[in-house]
């Protein structure tokens, strides 16, 4: 496998674009991608895009017929929450594997005011609906349940969890990307509505719409068209399944696949968790987040509420380590499903090759950043990117 | 044979059950399917391999037990319209190495959340509720749980 590089990426602020297409989103973030790599639309050779809610409606090659119809393959792909992060792993592999020496990726979605995800079931006759009567398979109960079983292993609180969500709306306010960008205080968590227990309103991820793109390279390409300008390397890419364990089928078990795509990664790229600069990880929940933090051995198993009562996950401009989710994460910068894998690689991005794009949050001296998305049924990427 | 009996009493309206792994007859149980090879349990009527191992059988049918214990919960405060909340969704380990999800009735939402320590291990029993009318005017069946003595 060769050497793969981005050269240039795009982005736009996530929130509602009620009147532009989704094809109109993705192009938009074709553009200021293809425009910061210093290359045009001839210059790509492949193609895959990312989206879920049109996944029959052949979204990449709509978004080829804004910005440039070169005839080149186009993969449409849906992987669930981490759709824009397996487009983004195709093109890395369509450029490792040599096939190819210039591929794009985008992640694009939009969600409106779309409310709860999942569940549902019972065929044509709603009174056969399982939701609310055999329990519940939404996303909030989900992502509810890991975390009361974190409670119960480790006497984790719902402070811990609310710490979480305080400290990426804190994050957020310095990313103007981010879909939300006000701060809330432990109290307004706590008070909040409460969504699915224990997590409240503002520990839970709103939808919307949005897009990102990501131009990858060989190396040979690499000096071509960069110019000597800092570059990332993708160091790691890597793609799970939940593997069988014991409840994965009554609940789905977001933490093993996580583990195992951390340990790849991590041996990929020849590093440990230590040397991770920071990391943009999976947060559609904040419990979701805080046992992330122990699957992505950011610290040890049952250690999650100490390392977030000692700073752990906090910018270091606000006195914290391990700095986790620093664009706000998915509860404050947004989660429009298809966009969200190839927007963290761009946040990671710009922190380690000090793109002006992240200036007002940038993590100091970062060399290596983690991109973890988890979609759930399930799939799991962890991207690791240094320079 | 409950299929049978329904197929039978098709032309009147009875009580039909909410997923194919619920049979009402002779008493409201859940039924699985053991894989020969390895043991897993699967809460399901019929499977072509196992997930667990790989094997493509055989299959045991299994009745599974109606007394559980809750592993985890959540408590539900947005869902579906029509969905009167607050509910406890929760998974239900049963003794056959399978675990169930459901709701659990007969406890205090808001008193779970306050000390949700008081679920963890409890154990609870499968109770058969009437959840909806189907458009034949046949009674839909849930399995839910409930608090039991042990």
């Amino acid at each position: 496998m060769r050497n793969v590089y981005v050269l240039g990426t795009g982005m736009i602020r996530f929130g509602r674009y009620p009147d532009k297409s989704v094809p109109e989103l993705g192009a938009e973030a074709a553009l200021i991608a293809l425009k910061d790599a210093g290359v045009m639309i001839k210059d790509v050779e492949m193609f895959a895009c990312g989206n879920l809610y049109q996944a029959n409606a052949m979204v990449g090659q709509r978004i080829l017929q804004q910005v440039g119809q070169t005839g080149i393959p186009v993969i449409n792909v849906s992987n669930a929450c981490a759709t824009g992060s397996t487009a983004f792993r195709e093109a890395y592999l369509a450029v490792a594997s040599g096939m190819y020496d210039v591929t794009m990726a985008i992640g694009v979605e939009q969600m409106g005011k779309q409310g709860l995800l999942g569940g549902g079931g019972g065929g044509s006759d709603p009174a056969y609906s399982t939701e609310g009567r055999v329990g519940s398979g939404l996303m909030p109960a989900v992502f509810g349940q890991a975390g009361v079983e974190h409670m119960r292993k480790y006497g984790t609180t719902l402070e811990h969890f609310a710490k979480i969500s305080v400290k990426s709306h804190k994050h957020a306010t310095k990313n103007p990307f981010s879909q939300y960008q006000n701060e809330v205080t432990l109290e307004d968590v706590l008070n909040a509505r409460v969504v699915a227990f224990p997590n409240t309103l503002y520990m839970c991820c709103p939808t919307g719409d949005g897009a990102a793109a990501a131009i990858l390279v060989s190396e040979d390409k690499l000096k071509q068209f960069a110019a000597g300008r800092k570059r990332a390397r993708v160091a790691a890419s890597v793609l799970t399944s939940d593997p069988y364990t014991d409840r994965d089928l009554t609940l789905p078990d977001v933490n093993t696949l996580t583990r195992r795509a951390a340990q790849k990664a991590y041996e990929t790229a020849g590093i440990g968790p230590k040397d991770v600069s920071l990391t943009e990880l999976h947060d559609c929940f904040a419990t979701a987040e805080l046992v992330h933090y122990e699957n992505l051995a950011l610290c040890g198993d049952g250690e999650a509420g100490k390392f977030i009562d000692e700073g752990g996950g906090k910018h270091p401009d606000l006195g914290g380590k391990s700095p986790v989710n620093v664009s706000g994460g998915l509860l404050s910068k947004g989660h429009p499903l298809g966009a969200t894998g190839v927007a963290n690689i761009c946040e990671v991005v710009w922190h380690v090759t000090g793109d002006e794009r992240a200036k007002a949050r940038q993590v100091p001296n970062a060399k290596v950043g983690m991109a973890h998305v988890i979609g759930l049924g399930s799939a799991c990427t962890i991207h690791l990117l240094t320079v | 044979m409950a299929e049978q009996a329904a197929a039978q009493t098709a032309e009147q309206p009875g009580k039909k059950p909410i997923l194919p792994v619920f049979k009402l007859e002779p008493k409201p149980h859940l039924v699985g399917v053991k894989c020969s090879a390895c043991g897993a349990v699967f809460l399901d009527t019929k499977r072509l391999a196992c997930s667990k191992c790989g094997a493509t059988g055989p299959f045991q049918e299994v009745q599974l037990s109606d007394k559980g214990k809750v592993w985890v919960f959540s408590v539900i405060h947005q869902s579906f319209p029509g969905v009167k909340t607050p509910y406890v969704t929760a998974i239900i380990d049963l003794p056959e190495g399978v675990s169930v999800k459901s709701n659990l009735v007969d406890v205090d939402p808001l008193e779970l959340q306050k000390n949700p320590g008081k679920a963890f291990g409890m154990p609870v029993e499968l109770v058969a509720n009437v959840v909806a009318k189907d458009r034949q005017g046949n009674e839909v069946v849930a399995f839910q749980f409930r608090p039991s003595a042990n």
